[in-house]
């Protein structure tokens, strides 16, 4: 899932707070897993505007409202109304949602309550790990299902470097050399062999490399 | 004497390994400035008690002086230059075209890094590049040099013409795959190795018994690294700070036993007494010194270690 963290108070108040008629705007699906922008969360960063704009002394109306998700046409058809009235929009929506508000109503100012910071899983909870980069050619079948394009800070394809120290990187201690993982998992799979083929040079073209990237399914063309 | 082995670059590294020779390289870190004196004065300094010189590329990711431009500084003293390079900050494009850059300065050494993260460095904001890694690297020059072309695959007029490099840490985690991954090393096309720092000698003798066991000491010459201490401080703090190092904790006693005003000596004496140790081992071809910001103790130790005059080749 998209993984994000709420801006600090600070600069959220700092972007919304010129507006008359804010509108926090909850994405109930990914960063409502991760308890920072659903629409419970949409709620009580609005409470929590609120309180500051009355602290202030600041006149302006904050409501909430939020939709299963920010990224499909059809969820937006019961709140359309919601958002032209709204002077603003904060949507606590990944960057994909705040876009895509951007692009459904022209005349809405819209600002990121988040900021999107990867795509991982809940670990346990309120730990989420970064899994995954998009790269648009998938490795794992040959990493032992652990991704060295995400998850080595340098991401060396033919790891580990030679900073790996007690199964840390050596960026921080507190985290995982991804290669360490990947070798601990090849010798529990009995796959140490394959550790020595060389993994040829990548062809980034398919990541953020090649420029924004689009995929069509014609037959689900309508 | 070693057996000899055939040459397949200009290099002086090289025909000095071929030739059965223990080899002698040391390293210079460029200024933080654009003082060319720096690099002149510390290439006099060890010019001649060692075969070739590595140039660091901005370590530790502290933005410095490029690796290349000192390269041709040395060069143009009668040195030999080895061009260290990193992965971190150039991409595929940029890697091949600083290696026709100093191609065109015959500079005939390059070691392929992977480099420190640039977390370590003054530019912990910035991004860094890792198109290739170190291994891809390593591949990439030597297709250049021995297919004559580039990636993308047109042909190089007047390809570069060098001996092949890189590191490897004998100590760094996992321990069980250091060999295999040398082998991988050895795969990709590297000729010759300059390990970390060697500070855990039984350590390093085991990672060379599995090395001699794959019979990888025949296919690759391995040159074990020094750097010697300077006080103390400077070894613990190796030994506690420095990501992939070993330092037994009777060298840091050793050290901390000594008194403060004799420390440098000792340090030197462990350096000494390290490569007496390493000539014994089998599929040892040679010593890197890198002694940090004490360039003036290189001559010391080479002369110490019996590796002075060094060899002439043609
Ligand atoms: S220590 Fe491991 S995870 Fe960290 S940069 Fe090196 S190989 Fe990658």
């Amino acid at each position: 899932m998209i993984v994000g963290k709420q801006k600090p108070l600070e600069e959220i108040w700092d972007m919304v707070c010129s507006h008359k008629n804010l509108l926090v705007f909850g994405c109930n699906t990914c960063v409502a897993v991760c308890h920072e922008g659903g629409n419970k969360e949409a709620e009580s960063l609005a409470s929590l505007l609120r309180m500051k704009a009355q602290q202030l002394g600041v006149d302006m109306t904050i409501t909430h409202s939020g939709i299963e998700r920010q990224c499909e046409h059809e969820f937006f058809e019961s709140v359309h109304d919601q958002i032209e009235n709204a002077d603003a929009v904060l949507s606590t929506a990944c960057g994909i949602g705040v876009q895509f508000i951007a692009e459904k109503f022209d005349k809405t100012i819209v600002y990121p309550g988040l900021n999107t910071t990867f795509l991982g899983a809940v670990e346990s909870l309120g730990t989420m790990t970064e899994k995954c980069q998009a790269c648009g050619n998938c490795v794992l079948g040959v990493t032992a299902g652990i991704c060295p394009i995400a998850r080595c800070a340098k991401r060396v394809l033919n790891g580990p470097c030679g900073g790996s120290t007690k199964g840390s990187c050596e960026i921080n201690k507190e985290l995982d050399c991804a290669w360490q993982l990947i070798i601990n998992r090849l010798e529990a799979l009995g796959q140490m062999d394959s550790y020595e083929t060389l993994a040829p040079i990548k062809d980034w073209s398919s990541d953020r490399a090649g420029g924004p990237r689009k995929q069509i399914r014609e037959d689900l063309q309508v | 004497m070693r057996e000899k082995r055939a040459v397949k670059t200009e290099s002086k590294l090289e025909k000095i390994l071929a030739a059965g020779h223990f080899a002698v390289t040391s390293e210079c870190g460029p200024p933080r400035g654009s003082d060319p004196e720096v690099i002149t004065h510390k290439g006099n300094l060890i010019k001649d008690y060692v075969d070739v010189v590595n140039i660091t590329d901005n370590q530790t990711s502290m933005t410095r002086m490029c690796s290349l431009a000192a390269c041709i500084r040395l060069k143009q003293l009668g040195v030999e230059p080895v061009l260290q390079m990193v992965t971190r900050d150039r991409n595929r494009i940029a890697l091949q075209s600083d290696i026709l850059g100093a191609a065109s300065f015959d500079i005939t050494n390059i070691l392929c890094l992977s480099g420190d993260h640039q977390s370590f460095g003054d530019c912990p904001n910035g991004q860094n590049v890792h198109d290739l890694d170190s291994m891809q690297l390593i591949q990439t020059v030597r297709y250049m040099r021995d297919e004559g072309k580039f990636l993308g695959g047109d042909d190089i007029k007047r390809p570069p013409n060098m001996f092949v490099g890189a590191a490897a840490n004998p100590f760094a985690d996992p321990f069980e795959i250091r060999v295999p991954r040398l082998a991988k090393k050895i795969a990709a096309g590297v000729e010759f190795i300059q390990t970390q720092c060697i500070y855990n000698l039984d350590k390093f003798e085991l990672w060379m018994q599995q090395v001699r066991d794959r019979g990888l000491h025949e296919k690759v010459y391995i040159l074990g690294g020094l750097t010697p201490f300077k006080n103390a401080g400077m070894a613990k703090y190796i030994k506690n700070r420095v990501p992939g190092m070993d330092v037994p904790d009777d060298v840091v006693k050793r050290m901390s036993d000594t008194p403060k005003e004799k420390q440098a000596e000792e340090g030197i004496k462990i350096c000494v007494e390290s490569i007496e140790r390493l000539k014994q081992i089998e599929g040892v071809h040679g010593f890197h010194i890198m002694a940090i910001e004490w360039e003036e103790k290189v001559p010391e130790i080479v002369k110490q270690a019996g590796l002075w005059p060094r060899p002439e080749v043609n």
